[in-house]
């Protein structure tokens, strides 16, 4: 049902798209038409209208932000947006001893793209005062009284208080996380890496190289490489997912028995666990796996093994220390949301199945596991894309080690693309296949998530169990 | 089943939380071992003349001592300050996040306004790159306002800060659950929607408070990536996780282990105080969290 609503919503998205064009165009033109000189002017002295009306206060909002803009697009911006094509063509060269520099690529893509958005801004605004003008006219027109400045500002913090609150976060998480994403994927298609590095050196577009550098079997070719670190990345997520979902349940229905003391005493000691910083306790444990670590030497102590266990050396084992040192980071922080969700789980209904004589084995199958199931799908969902990009665990145990074998790039046998795509940008300034593997982490998470998301039972039918 | 007669029930029931609490002591231990090693190995002296700073094949120290501490807090490293660096860090990032967060949940749970879906599914997109792809790019554009190496610490502030709005999802989940009628009651009565924000919504909120401000306070003590590529090289600007994991890759040869294992412990103990008291809190919210999504 999901499914055919979304599709639909999808295909009247597009026409709506054009239709709403349509209908800006015209109206943009009516207003145009219709408009008295206020309204006219307005059309290149934004908030003109406003100001002649007396809402001085919005007048000079929008006359700012033309005036900011302009100022930044046509001092500021240009120069780099007009650049934007070949990302610079002006070498920096040595002439004697003074190096004379070039154009910088890397501050004509980053100011590029941000004159281009600033443009977006321009047309959005102009087109928001366009319509402040009508309406103003219109109200004016109909005999209404138009808001007094004081009402417009009243209004930032009634009817419009979402747009006072949402200002500052939006802006935020576009300057410091929408801007850089689309840096980023810019770069996946230029040659920016060790060789091409601004200022000294230029990058340029190179269009899909990267792609098919990632995609090629050869010797030096990423893609037998990628495969293998993709391949661990989803195997690893599956493990520390669902190992520690199932053991946490298990953990939290031990201390949930009936019967049991000191339920808070044992919830405490492995609740501890959470509030240690990550990477005191990663690197702690990290070492005691060591060769010449804690559990190697007792164990090389007491003669139960002759020589050192290749807990970190050896790939596969490396791997399964790495999923087994997870549980003990995973199974606190599940022991704590099954304890509060298992509470949830109507008496009743346990009740019921106890008086025909169900064993606890069924009441667990039958009962217990498909409400969590239920419940937490989503949640989940969420803990297997976060296992995708867990950074912390690989790099703090293992740093990816250890580096067997023929991949290239610097990857190890442990690496997730996480932590291959950080080596990439840290160690070697490989920044266009790190931009091409950060490409990749989003497409393998979000078709992950696209896909499992349909197929949750809670999303599905969302009464279920209610 | 055979037929259940009340006596062997009860002894079945008798093994049944023997072997639970068996369970239980053996899980304690095991979660509780790392910690145990971490304390006693940080009283083992790193002064060859008294024992071994590096890696040995015994727990506890032959004699103990307070070297490493000592040398924590000597000035002979500058450990106080990348301690210092990280507690402003989270404490300023605690506060902010916070008031951000609880601006867009009230924004997204009770208002509507044209785009609110939009932005919400943008934002969720958003939150499937890999968050490290920005580095680069956030890198430079730090530098060029001179917050990067020397002033780092109001950096990653600012990075943290910055794009905290897009965590909305447990608040917001929570603000959900706050019955409509009361804003609606309130606003008949003539109060504005900022009112009802700060005088009947916030005040309402307080788990929810307490466990954003916690995980935002507890998240800068464990953050590697951006804190090492933005501090790059300057010593001063350092947070703990940075500087103690290269006493631990780094300096390992030289036995450092113990004066990581003095380090950890003091990075530790405030914070796991801290998150005890709040326990409650932070229960809640997980959970709350996990069964929305």
């Amino acid at each position: 049902m999901a499914n055919t609503t979304n599709g639909q919503a999808k295909k009247n998205g597009i026409g709506n798209f054009f239709s709403t064009l349509g209908n800006d165009i015209k109206d943009i033109g009516l207003t145009f038409k219709e408009g008295d000189f206020k309204t006219r002017i307005s059309f290149i002295i934004f908030g003109f209208g406003s100001l002649l009306r007396g809402l001085w206060l919005r007048g000079i909002a929008l006359l700012a932000l033309e005036v900011g803009l302009l100022y930044f697009i046509i001092a500021f911006g240009w120069d780099y947006l007009s650049k934007l094509g070949t990302l610079g063509t002006v070498e920096t060269t040595k002439q004697g001893r003074t190096t004379v520099y070039g154009d910088n690529s890397f501050l004509i893509l980053l100011f590029g793209l941000l004159t281009l958005f600033a443009v977006f801004a321009f047309i959005f605004i102009w087109r928001m005062n366009i319509k402040v003008n009508r309406n103003e006219q219109l109200m004016l027109q109909n005999g209404k009284k138009l808001p007094t400045n004081k009402e417009d500002f009243a209004s930032l913090f009634d009817s419009r208080f979402d747009k006072t609150l949402l200002a500052l976060p939006v802006t935020g998480v576009f300057v410091f996380t929408v801007l850089p994403i689309i840096f980023m994927i810019c770069v996946a298609f230029t040659n920016y890496d060790a060789n091409h590095q601004p200022p000294s050196n230029l990058f340029t577009w190179v269009g899909l190289e990267n792609f098919k550098n990632l995609f090629s079997f050869g010797t030096a070719g990423f893609g037998g490489t990628f495969v293998t670190v993709l391949v661990w990345t989803l195997v690893w997520a599956f493990f520390a997912t669902f190992i520690d979902y199932f053991l946490g349940i298990a953990v939290a229905m031990l201390i949930n028995k009936k019967g049991i003391r000191f339920k808070k005493l044992w919830r405490t000691i492995l609740v501890m666990t959470i509030a240690v910083p990550q990477f005191v306790s990663l690197l702690y444990v990290s070492k005691l796996f060591a060769s010449d670590g804690l559990i190697n030497g007792y164990l090389l102590k007491w003669g139960v093994i002759s020589e050192a266990i290749p807990f970190w050396t050896n790939p596969t084992l490396a791997k399964i220390t790495i999923i087994v040192v997870n549980i003990w980071i995973g199974i606190p922080y599940l022991m704590l949301i099954a304890t509060g969700l298992l509470m949830n789980i109507p008496e009743d209904l346990y009740e019921s199945a106890r008086i025909d004589g169900a064993t606890p084995w069924q009441m667990f199958r039958h009962i217990t596991m498909p409400y969590m199931l239920f419940v937490t799908g989503p949640f989940l969902l969420t803990q297997y894309t976060g296992n995708l990009n867990n950074f912390n665990v690989i790099f703090l145990l293992t740093q990816g080690a250890p580096k067997t074998g023929n991949l290239v790039g610097g990857a190890g046998r442990t690496d997730l693309l996480i932590t291959w795509l950080y080596k990439m940008t840290i160690n070697d300034t490989n920044y266009r296949m790190a931009a091409v593997i950060g490409i990749m982490v989003f497409v393998v998470t979000a078709v992950i998530s696209l896909v499992v998301y349909n197929f949750l039972p809670s999303v599905k039918d969302e009464e279920g169990f209610q | 089943m055979a037929k259940n007669n009340p006596g062997s029930m009860k002894r079945k029931r008798t093994i049944g939380n023997i072997v639970s609490y068996i369970l239980l002591i053996l899980i304690s231990v095991i979660w509780l071992f790392p910690y145990f090693g971490l304390l006693m190995q940080s009283f083992r002296s790193y002064d060859p003349a008294v024992e071994y700073g590096g890696m040995v094949d015994y727990i506890i120290p032959h004699t103990f001592s307070l070297d490493n501490y000592k040398f924590l807090f000597d000035g002979g490293t500058n450990y106080v300050r990348w301690y210092l660096n990280t507690l402003v860090i989270a404490i300023f990032v605690s506060i902010f996040n916070t008031i951000i967060v609880l601006c867009v949940s009230y924004a997204l749970s009770r208002m509507r306004f044209k785009g609110r879906t939009l932005l919400m599914r943008f934002w969720l997109v958003l939150g499937m790159f890999p968050g490290f792809l920005t580095m680069i790019c956030l890198y430079f554009l730090l530098k060029q306002v001179g917050l990067t190496q020397a002033g780092a610490v109001p950096g990653l502030i600012l990075v943290s800060v910055a794009s905290s709005g897009m965590g909305y999802y447990v608040c917001k989940g929570y603000f959900d659950t706050i019955p409509k009628a009361l804003d609606e009651a309130a606003r008949i009565d003539g109060a504005s929607r900022a009112r009802v924000f700060f005088t009947m919504t916030i005040p309402m909120s307080k788990p929810i408070i307490i466990y954003t401000a916690l995980v935002a306070f507890m998240g800068p003590w464990c953050d590697y990536v951006f804190a090492s590529y933005i501090a790059f090289g300057h010593d001063e600007s350092y947070n703990v996780a940075v500087a103690m994991q290269r006493w631990m890759v780094v300096g390992d040869y030289q036995g450092y282990f113990t004066r990581f294992c003095a380090g950890g412990i003091v990075v530790a103990i405030p914070v796991t105080i801290l998150f005890m008291f709040l326990q409650k809190y932070y229960v809640e919210g997980v959970t709350g969290g996990a069964v929305k999504g």
